[in-house]
């Protein structure tokens, strides 16, 4: 019996020692990460050990005594997603060819919480707040009759001139308002401008047709064109197959915009909105009908493709100001002034910021970046 | 070779050399080509967005599978017998005991569900304002979403990325870093609305838009040599339809197209003499 107890000891105190030994080969250090608003989330790295090689991540909440397995790595430094608000341990353990372990570590227990602040993005907080605030602040000005100059756009002052040759030719206005559905901005920017167009169709009693490629945008078309029907007091000349639903697809959109193109020979084609690949195809079966053509959109791939074949382009930020030029509304022109006021002070912080960079003060760009 | 090979060969060979004849004019092929694919594009993407998107992320978290229902709460086991209605609509598209797949549970969705349910509420007059609604909130949604994004990544992250010293280890270095900040300044200089560009203004903004037109050419010259690429692969699709083993489609369909063409063209002429 004696001896059964010292053999006991002598074990005991071997699987201690061998058990601190797997320990102190590899370490393991767990560190909270706040970036992230909802929490969870805890950056682990494995140090002690030189060699990549594959490891097991276990994880052991509050007082339970078992160790869950999380994942398997081969990386020394990982994301671990874990819960909220409950004391956590993590357990990486490393393998030989047999599966046998060779190597383990446990991290200090911890606990992750959700923030109320993400201070990695206090930089875009900021922007955002310093850009709503100098937007409003010209919006306000507006509104009190403070008059704002806005430089003339060819583009812009050539869209009476389209929907005025379309109705002098007896032919109709072809309105696209790109491919993309109602969550793309330059989509929401060109169903505005699709206002202000068949405003003046409305007005000029010229026919207009708008073939869609989203269900959403079709209805939002509709509605924006009954509108400016009834606000130009002709109700009677609208009629709701004048925004019509085609395909979801891009390219079979691309070839039935083409076949409305090519029989119906529209003398004007506004394209305004997002737009890929069909583009090109587009506006180069628009030129070879005659047809005065004006592009705007956002997406910088396309705008070449429309520069050459259109007969004026709104480039990125003139299509978005668009609405605003054509309404003269105070709102959207003070939003304007507003954004104006942003790109300047862009620009200097661009010049600041290259001064600080050629003299090696690094804090400057620091402040703009995106972790 | 199969006949499904065959066939699949003499459609794709019509369809591609159909789309193809619009370069000639608009004719009764590309015609045939548009309608066929307007109409097969659009029931495939309507059954996608139904089948992918209303079914599996709507329904399937409206009610997603349950082994057995009365061990569900009181208020579930009501909200399923409003399954089980539907399911006795359609047993395929509301299978027994819920939708199966790996969702959870999320009746916020009930609130997309009767935006989805206004949508359509347009088609019928009276009521047709509901609309609007779901409109509001997708206009609103995109607009909300997107500020944050377009501020990090066309902003900030920018910014950023212009903040580059004007010496460097080598002439090359400074000469990219120059080219790069005078092009953003200038290109965003081009974009101010609010300022008269004449005088000094007016050349700072040409400089802009110099920059602006060369980026535009080299990108033109870049997506034209993606499209010739595209070109190419329907060609050799057209090439090796035209092997006997494919009963040289593409050689018989061209022939064919081209001489209907023609017939087609003189008998035209004809009339507009007549």
């Amino acid at each position: 019996m004696k001896n059964r107890g010292i053999w006991l000891k002598i074990f005991l105190l071997f699987m201690l020692i061998f058990n601190f030994a797997i320990g102190s080969e590899i370490n393991i250090n767990v560190e909270v990460d706040k970036s992230e608003a909802e929490g969870q989330l805890v950056n682990m790295l494995i140090t002690g050990i030189d060699n990549t090689t594959n490891f097991k991540v276990f994880k052991k909440l509050g007082d339970e005594l078992q160790w869950i397995e999380l994942k398997s790595i081969d990386k020394l430094s990982s994301k671990i997603y874990i819960k909220n608000d409950i004391l956590t341990s993590l357990k990486v353990t490393t393998y030989d060819d047999n599966e046998k372990v060779i190597a383990e570590a446990i991290s200090e227990p911890f606990i992750t919480k959700a923030q109320w602040f993400n201070t990695s993005r206090l930089a875009r907080f900021i922007f955002l707040l310093v850009t709503s605030i100098l937007i409003l602040f010209y919006i306000e000005k507006a509104k009190k009759k403070k008059e704002i100059y806005l430089r003339p756009i060819a583009g812009l002052k050539a869209f009476e001139e389209a929907v005025g040759r379309a109705t002098e030719m007896g032919k109709s206005v072809l309105f696209i308002p790109g491919i993309m559905d109602l969550d793309q901005v330059e989509t929401i920017s060109g169903i505005i401008i699709l206002g202000h167009v068949s405003k003046m169709t409305a007005r000029y009693e010229t026919d207009l047709n708008v073939p869609v490629a989203r269900s959403i945008v079709m209805e939002a078309g509709r509605e924006i064109v009954r509108e400016s029907y009834m606000s130009e007091g002709r109700p009677d000349q609208f009629n709701s197959d004048m925004v019509h639903y085609l395909t979801d697809d891009q390219f079979a959109y691309a070839a039935g915009v083409n076949g409305i193109m090519l029989r119906e020979k529209p003398a004007a084609v506004f394209m305004q909105g997002k737009f890929y690949a069909e583009s090109l195809i587009l506006a180069e079966t628009g030129n070879s009908i005659g047809a005065i053509q004006i592009a705007g959109t956002g997406s910088q791939a396309q705008l070449p493709f429309f520069i050459t074949a259109c007969d004026y382009t709104l480039i990125g930020e003139e299509f978005f100001a668009a609405s605003a030029y054509l309404s003269q509304d105070p709102k959207l022109l003070g939003s304007i002034k507003g954004q104006d006021m942003v790109k300047a002070a862009i620009m200097i912080i661009i010049v600041v910021g290259v001064i600080f960079e050629s003299f090696g003060a690094e804090f400057f760009k620091k402040l703009f970046e995106i972790g | 070779m199969s006949f499904g090979n065959i066939f699949g060969a003499w459609v794709s060979v019509f369809l591609t050399l159909a789309i193809l004849s619009y370069l000639y004019k608009d004719n009764p092929f590309y015609k045939v080509a548009e309608h066929i694919y307007v109409g097969v594009s659009a029931a495939y993407w309507g059954t996608i967005a139904f089948w992918n998107q209303v079914w599996p992320n709507l329904f399937g978290r409206l009610w997603p599978y349950v082994d057995d229902q009365s061990t569900l709460s009181k208020f579930n086991q009501f909200w399923y017998k409003i399954y089980n209605g539907l399911h006795w609509f359609s047993h395929n598209v509301f299978p027994e005991n819920g939708i199966p797949g790996d969702q959870q549970q999320n009746l916020w969705y009930i609130i997309a569900f009767f935006l989805g349910l206004f949508m359509l509420a347009r088609l019928i007059p009276s009521i047709n304002w509901l609309g609007r609604w779901s409109l509001a909130y997708v206009v609103g949604m995109a607009a909300g979403l997107r500020i944050y994004g377009f501020m990090s990544s066309n902003v900030i992250a920018q910014i950023h990325g212009s903040l580059l010293p004007l010496w460097g280890e080598s002439l090359g270095t400074v000469i990219n870093n120059l080219v790069l900040i005078v092009g953003t300044v200038t290109g965003l200089f081009y974009f101010f609305f609010s300022v008269e560009h004449k005088g000094i203004f007016g050349k700072i903004s040409r400089v802009g838009i110099h920059f602006l037109m060369i980026s535009f050419g080299a990108s033109f010259g870049f997506a034209v040599m993606g499209r010739i690429s595209l070109l190419i692969g329907r060609f050799n699709k057209l090439i090796e339809y035209s092997h006997k083993q494919y009963g040289y489609a593409t050689l018989i369909l061209l022939v064919a197209m081209v001489a209907t063409l023609l017939i087609l063209n003189l008998k035209k002429t004809e009339e507009v003499t007549e």
